[in-house]
């Protein structure tokens, strides 16, 4: 590959973006210490909402390791997103409580309705369907979150519901 | 140390401390399946093929991982043991393609070897075929994911050996893949095109990429002449493939066998390895007297180029600007060979053979041609020729010897040894000691630079000054020595850097082997042609004489630095 220009209309090498001079600072801060790249891709989604390919290469860079290291973690773990994500987020968990009470029927559920399918998001960038592992909430399961929101005990037919009053903000 | 004593199959043994129990079931001399073991990698014991039964253990042991203890009783072949193994080639193969017939391993592939050896018979679970796009990005290097049996090999010597990481792991469970970045394409990353993964690949998920269609093609054609060229190291591995023992030299066979697929002419590279001693040598006696861009490194290597390219751009006034020995070769031949017998450029058809992957990527270099012409037309790695052989219906070991055609298949010893790590200092010393000293070497054969350790060096009196040089192979030890030298721990004058473990008789296109001893028994092939050859220093080689009188000019001059110099330029790791 020859020297990478800035790609398409992301800012990579931007100095000025200050959502890279955030990401550097906390680079800076983790940067030597032990498990660094995900706390540092960690932070890197908060940031800019996902993970972009050249926030990618640009932690990599920084922390001057393969690329492969990067891609392997932030595919490994589900948490990442290399996608943009929607405005809400929607997370269905897959803990073993919330599975054996139908969660899997919750997310084909919001599939129908939406659209889409888990890990992808709706064209008008409204909602992401995604499954969590589990949040340690067993006792209402099945639950799911809608960004900070918390749902418990909940049924299929109760989505149509919780997407409406999302729809209608 | 205190041995180790314990028992593999009834039989007693005793190991080394440190031992595995897969080192003790060696010695005791049974044979435990291994997959993702590769005795040249750091162990993972992930694909657990290996599992014996430890007495007083509940589950069976990954032998591979599990240290041999004392008074430890191993069984290797029981009922559980067997019945595990076969269930976990039966889950691979599950999710395997099975289309053994028309597949580039079919009759090399460790997933054949292992379902033959364990009797797999049927497959009893239902696997889920995975449609993946193949990665055929590269000039170089075909990656088929689906093949994939995720035995991590690959990405373990592209990571330890090489130090390059261009393909890891990525996602999870039954969605893990070998991939690339954001799966771009090995083209796309700082793959450098050694082929190594393709050497220690079990299954048909690496290969080469084909240029024995475009060359039968050309063989084919009547207007076009076909000139070939074959490297050293190709011609101590090719008699592999042909069931020969290891370490035969196959020179004149491999001579007859190219012309009886109908090529016009059989040249040698080891011409142009003399052609780059004469050209490099000088290189190096004028940085000496400059005394700048020391060390001068070697270049003939294109992996070593590439990776210089994307992890040491630093560093790039350092390498020389000679070209390789293969693209010497090809700027004479649509240069001088075709003024000299009078047949234009763009009807010859220039293969060159290589024990190499990396110089396919190498010939398709932009600097590489002239004229929207390239100077090597197609680059066949020592399998792609024995597979053309075969499919030819050639009986190779019965074949007659035969010579290569001249001028351009005359060659020294010293174009002989480039195949080795170290051989290319060792001509490049008979030389320019030579040239420097005004005298005659009495003792040509330098020990000091021969062996396999990852990096060597030696120090040379000559006239005044003491020649200091350093020698490295495979990637990860040139980085090693490269750190050294940047950070001033280490001068030389002179460094040699082959991209593969034991140079190129160990390259990413010779023959599969599972000979522990294959890198000693290739060179000492190469060492033995060497002795045998009437002359062993480039300088003496009488073709190379003619060529610089009725053709260059000087070494170095303008004209060779025309056709036989190239320049290097930075690209990004990331
Ligand atoms: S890689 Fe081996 S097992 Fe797989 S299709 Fe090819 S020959 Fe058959
Ligand atoms: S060809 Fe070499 S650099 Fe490229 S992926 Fe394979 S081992 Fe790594
Ligand atoms: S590509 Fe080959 S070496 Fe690499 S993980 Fe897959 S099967 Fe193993």
């Amino acid at each position: 590959m020859e020297e990478k220009k800035s790609c398409c209309n992301c800012n990579y090498g931007n100095e000025a973006d200050p959502k890279y001079v955030e990401l550097d600072q906390v680079i800076a801060k983790f940067k030597g210490m032990e498990g660094a790249l995900i706390m540092i891709l960690h932070r890197a989604q908060g940031i800019f909402g996902y993970l972009p390919e050249e926030v990618q290469r640009h932690v990599a860079k920084e922390l001057n390791i393969p690329l492969t290291d990067v891609y392997g973690v932030t595919t490994f773990y589900s948490y990442f997103s290399l996608t943009p994500r929607g405005k809400y987020r929607i997370a269905v968990c897959m803990g073993t409580a919330c599975y054996v009470r139908g969660a899997g029927d919750i997310v084909s559920a919001f599939e129908k309705e939406l659209g889409i399918k888990v890990g992808q998001t709706t064209e008008d960038k409204m909602y992401t369907l995604e499954v969590s592992r589990c949040i340690g909430a067993c006792g209402i399961a099945p639950v799911m979150t809608v960004n900070e929101d918390v749902y418990g005990s909940i049924s299929a037919d109760r989505v149509p519901g919780i997407l409406a009053k999302y729809n209608a903000k | 140390m205190e041995r180790i004593k314990l028992t593999i199959d009834g039989t007693p043994v005793e190991v080394d401390p440190g031992s595995t129990v897969l080192d003790a079931a060696k010695k005791a001399g049974v044979h435990v399946p291994t997959l993702c073991y590769h005795p040249e990698l750091r162990v993972e014991g992930s694909c657990r093929l290996c599992v014996v039964e430890v007495e007083g253990m509940r589950s069976l042991a990954a032998s591979c991982v599990y240290p041999a203890s004392n008074g430890m009783v191993v069984r290797t072949n029981s009922q559980t043991v067997r019945r595990t193994r076969k269930s976990i080639v039966e889950l691979l193969l599950a999710n395997h393609p099975q289309d053994c017939l028309v597949c580039t391993r079919h009759g090399h592939c460790e997933m054949q070897d292992l379902s033959h050896q364990l009797g797999v018979r049927k497959v009893r679970f239902k696997g889920e075929l995975r449609e993946m796009e193949k990665d055929e990005s590269s000039v170089a290097i075909v990656r088929d994911p689906n093949k994939c049996i995720l035995c991590g090999r690959c990405l373990r010597i592209c990571e330890q050996t090489q130090k390059v990481s261009a393909i890891g792991l990525a996602y999870r469970g039954s969605k893990s893949v070998v991939t690339t970045p954001f799966n771009q394409g090995l083209n796309d990353g700082p793959c450098v095109s050694c082929g190594q993964c393709i050497k220690v690949c079990p299954v048909a998920a690496l290969h080469e990429r084909d240029a024995t269609e475009v060359t039968w093609k050309a063989l084919n054609e009547s207007k076009i002449h076909t000139v070939v060229q074959v490297a050293p190291a190709v011609r101590t591995a090719l008699g592999e493939e042909f069931g020969m023992r290891p370490g035969s030299l196959v020179t004149e066979k491999m001579v007859t066998a190219l012309r009886k697929l109908g090529f016009d002419r059989v040249f040698d590279t080891q011409f142009g390895a003399d052609l780059t001693i004469i050209e490099e040598g000088h290189e190096l006696l004028h940085r000496l007297e400059t005394k700048e861009n020391l060390p001068l490194i070697t270049s003939c290597s294109p992996g070593w180029v590439k990776y210089a390219e994307h992890f040491f751009p630093e560093m790039l006034d350092n390498v020389s600007t000679c070209k390789s020995p293969q693209q010497m070769f090809g700027a004479l031949v649509k240069t001088y060979y075709s003024e000299k017998v009078g047949i234009a450029p763009e009807n010859i058809f220039h293969v060159a053979i290589m024990p190499c992957t990396a110089k396919k990527y190498e010939a398709s270099r932009e600097e590489m041609g002239r004229n929207g012409l390239r100077d090597v037309d197609a680059v066949l790695t020592t399998r792609e020729l024995a597979a053309m052989i075969k499919e030819a219906g050639i009986d190779f070991e019965n074949l007659p010897d035969s010579e290569f055609d001249l001028p351009l298949g005359m060659s020294s010893g010293a174009g002989t040894i480039f195949g080795v790590t170290g051989g290319v200092t060792e001509a490049a010393l008979r030389t320019v000691y030579e040239i420097k000293t005004g005298k005659e070497l009495e003792e040509i054969d330098f020990h000091n630079v021969r062996g396999f350790a990852g990096v060597r060096e030696a120090s040379i009196p000559m006239n005044g000054l003491t020649l200091k040089v350093a020698i490295a192979n495979s990637l990860g030890q040139a980085e090693k020595l490269l750190k050294r030298v940047k950070s001033g721990e280490a001068e030389y004058h002179f460094i040699e850097i082959m991209g593969c473990l034991g140079g190129c008789i160990g390259g990413g296109g010779q023959p599969f082997s599972k000979d522990p001893d294959i890198k000693q028994k290739r060179a000492s092939a190469l060492y033995r042609q060497d002795h045998l050859k009437r002359v062993r220093k480039a300088h003496e080689n009488p073709a190379i004489k003619e060529l610089y009188r009725s053709f260059l000019g000087e070494p170095n001059g303008q004209k060779a630095h025309d056709l036989l110099h190239t320049h290097y330029h930075a690209r990004s790791r990331y």
